[in-house]
């Protein structure tokens, strides 16, 4: 009885071990996706994640995976949450996760001490840590293809050519209205140098996270001090309310700029018509006609194993989710051919991560012809200050209102040097790079 | 010296430069704070009837306005849908009432209270679950609100914008608070809230049933969530984000008093007049960003002076 009790017992536990554990055959390898649906953030959450979803499920119904290693995915809501989104990175640790896409600045500055111990790549494409492009600070840290400083620097420049010239910048005033959390201050630093080098006004709005849909004040502040441009850092709620807000006060909207997460289709459509001339920087494409969004439309859209609603395929910040997934399918495939393994671990990604090199050929090859500039990453660039653009809102959709151009990497990497330098000082004792360098 | 000067001087000489600006804000404090007296007015109601803070009246002014965009989105026409959202509110409060409160009758406050933070997640759960998380725009000019702007000259080049939406929303909330007033003096179901408010027991003794009067309470501060969702949500979007606004309706209830329906208005428009001339004259000596707090520092200056609020009926306990 008791030997029957006993059986029983281990059989239960194992099968609910087996049960938590996520199906993972010997061709396979484990992606946890920390995101977002629920709360105050899930407008710009929701896209991004069913991108990102979507492109790995299709490599996996289209070609079964990659180079027949299946990707097992798994979604973890962090609700934009630091603290649960600590927990899912524990939880992705635990399942054996490849790579950890935080999706919040919050999350990642948390997590940036445990990955270097835990051997778990951290990938915050375009957002977090900016220092963290700093490979040899940073070895298992990355954030390409850009910066927040890159960002910032970005949009200075392009308001630089809006005047006529950097000089014409000397005695401007640029509002800066941001979200008054880690990812809407890690751009200040940057803007600050930049106010002193150039000579113009820089003028702060922060947005608290509790009054993101209640921003009357800012944009009264706005009316008075009259800045000639208007910057923006917002996500979530932030940004269709900020939008509608500036229309309100009737701000010039082709001289409000937003960073590259204040750009949904969402964001813009808030403000109807009135929004008409709102800008906001950009990496990736927007639309459905890459082939590649168009197979992700035959083999899972259509298909019904994407919770994307079939108007929004292709839209800003679902193609940035597809964007985040190409990075992580095209480090596996580095990956397996730098080690010769198929079934890699998260250390062997981290080399495939420090080693992307996706050109014109590569683009063409993955049906993503002109969807982002060719991005390159090495030991020491962990972002690279790749190529930008400005989309403007039409009224209905974005367009490009800019070519392709690089930031002012001259004046981001001694910052950017510096930042980590400082970040290594604060932290002391920060592990030295031990990892070899494979490029 | 500077200091002072910046403190004591400076910002009503802003205010006597430019009028227009200072009309502007007023205009928009008043707009604020007729919205937070909107949701202020959802608590007091249930307040006064059971005793209970409703935790959960933020997330009803979410479910209320997302059911609203939710069935319209579904392709039922916008009145048909405002009808059906008024109903499906109906429906909460009677499941309220027979599920959450009729249970707990008798038990202490805080039960009452935590029973609402219950509802508050159940109603987070579900309205993600059958609207999805995603922001939603309010079907403003479908449900006949004014949309668009007046400007009007004031002065030498000055100008005050007038939204439309906020024109609307400040006659409306004048309308309920004027129907609420009616229905609580006026009719029968009234009085017998206002005398389950003063007393249960002398209520029930002369055959008032308390299960039927918290019904209605549940379906009125329903009815007031719906009004304060459409009418936010055509300022920005209909999200869960809006759930964090209804705490500005915290410091009005300290100030304006937890029972008071005239508090409740008066307390709103102080808070909303009083935070948006606190951050934009006297916010950037400290880098801005002062609103969120400064309507708790104005409530608990008026503390000071009266503890049961505005318009709080005073206790007065023999010791």
């Amino acid at each position: 009885m008791r030997l029957h009790t006993l059986t029983a017992g281990a059989f239960a536990l194992a099968l609910t071990a087996g049960a938590a554990l996520p199906v993972q055959a010997e061709d396979s390898v484990y992606i946890q996706l920390a995101t977002y649906r629920t709360g105050a953030f899930a407008g710009s959450g929701i896209p991004v994640a069913n991108g990102m979803f979507d492109y790995l499920t299709m490599l996996n119904e289209r070609d079964g995976g990659i180079n027949g290693v299946k990707i097992t995915l798994e979604e973890c809501e962090t609700g934009y949450d630091t603290q649960k989104g600590v927990e899912c990175y524990e939880q992705a640790k635990s399942k054996g996760t490849l790579v950890f896409n935080p999706y919040s600045t919050g999350i990642t500055l948390q997590v940036i001490p445990k990955a270097s111990v835990d051997k778990i790549p951290v990938l915050s494409m375009a957002y977090g840590l900016s220092a963290a492009a700093d490979g040899n600070t940073f070895p298992w840290v990355f954030n390409p293809p850009l910066t927040y400083w890159d960002g910032a620097s970005g949009i200075i420049k392009y308001i630089g050519e809006q005047e006529g010239g950097m000089d014409k910048l000397a005695g401007k005033k640029i509002g800066y209205i941001f979200l008054d959390a880690g990812y809407g201050r890690e751009a200040i630093p940057l803007l600050e140098s930049m106010a002193a080098e150039y000579g113009f006004e820089m003028v702060q709005y922060p947005v608290p996270g509790k009054e993101m849909q209640n921003q009357a004040s800012q944009w009264l502040n706005v009316r008075r001090d009259k800045p000639d441009y208007m910057v923006m850092w917002g996500w979530g709620a932030m940004n269709p309310t900020a939008v509608k807000e500036a229309t309100k006060i009737r701000y010039p909207m082709d001289k409000f700029i937003g960073v590259w997460w204040s750009g949904g289709e969402d964001d813009a459509r808030a403000g109807g018509m009135d929004a008409k001339g709102y800008k906001t920087l950009n990496f990736n494409g927007v639309g459905a006609d890459y082939p590649a969004i168009q197979d992700i439309k035959k083999y899972v859209v259509d298909a019904g194993k994407s919770q994307v609603e079939p108007a929004k395929l292709g839209e800003n910040l679902y193609n940035r989710g597809v964007m985040n997934a190409v990075l992580m399918a095209e480090a596996i495939r580095v990956a397996q051919e730098k080690t010769g393994k198929t079934v890699i671990n998260s250390e062997d990604m981290r080399l495939g991560l420090e080693n992307l090199n996706i050109d014109e050929a590569r683009l063409e090859a993955i049906g993503l012809t002109g969807f982002m500039a060719p991005m390159k990453t090495s030991c020491e660039a962990h972002s690279g200050h790749h190529a930008m653009y400005v989309q403007q809102w039409n009224g209905e959709a974005w367009e490009k209102a800019s070519d392709w151009f690089e930031p002012m990497t001259d004046k981001v990497k001694p910052l950017l040097a510096a930042a980590a330098e400082e970040y290594k000082t604060s932290n002391a004792p920060w592990p030295a790079r031990t990892e070899p360098c494979a490029n | 010296m500077d200091i002072l000067y910046s403190v004591l001087i400076d910002p009503f000489v802003q205010m006597a430069d430019m009028p227009d600006f200072l009309l502007q804000v007023l205009w928009e404090g008043f707009v604020a704070g007729v919205l937070y007296a909107l949701i202020a007015l959802g608590f007091v109601l249930i307040y006064k009837a059971s005793g209970v803070f409703n935790f959960a009246q933020g997330i009803m002014v979410v479910f209320a306005a997302l059911t609203l965009v939710g069935l319209h989105e579904k392709g039922v026409p916008a009145y048909l849908a405002l009808i059906l959202t008024i109903g499906v509110m109906g429906i909460l409060a009677l499941t309220v009432e027979r599920f959450v409160m009729r249970p707990l009758v008798n038990q202490p406050d805080i039960i009452l209270l935590m029973s609402t933070i219950g509802l508050t997640y159940f109603l987070v759960g579900f309205g993600e679950f059958v609207f999805g998380g995603e922001p939603k725009q309010m079907i403003t000019s479908q449900l006949g609100l004014p949309t668009g702007s007046s400007a009007i000259e004031i002065g030498d080049g000055g100008l005050l914008i007038l939204q439309h939406i906020d024109i609307a929303a400040a006659v409306i909330a004048i309308i309920m608070v004027a129907v609420l007033a009616v229905f609580f003096n006026k009719t029968r179901i009234g009085r017998a809230l206002r005398a389950v408010a003063d007393d249960h027991q002398a209520a029930l003794s002369v055959g008032i049933s308390l299960n039927q009067i918290w019904a209605i309470v549940w379906f009125a501060a329903g009815i007031v969530a719906l009004t304060t969702g459409i009418m936010w949500g055509a300022r920005s979007d209909v999200s869960f984000a809006l759930e964090i606004i209804a705490f500005k309706a915290l410091p009005v209830l300290i100030l304006g008093g937890f029972t008071s329906i005239p508090g409740a208005i008066v307390g709103g428009l102080i808070i909303g007049i009083g935070e948006k001339i606190g951050e934009i004259y006297w916010g950037p000596l400290v880098g801005g960003g002062i609103e969120s707090w400064l309507a708790y520092m104005i409530a608990l200056i008026f503390l000071l002076f009266r503890p049961q609020g505005l318009f709080g009926e005073r206790i007065i306990e023999r010791v």
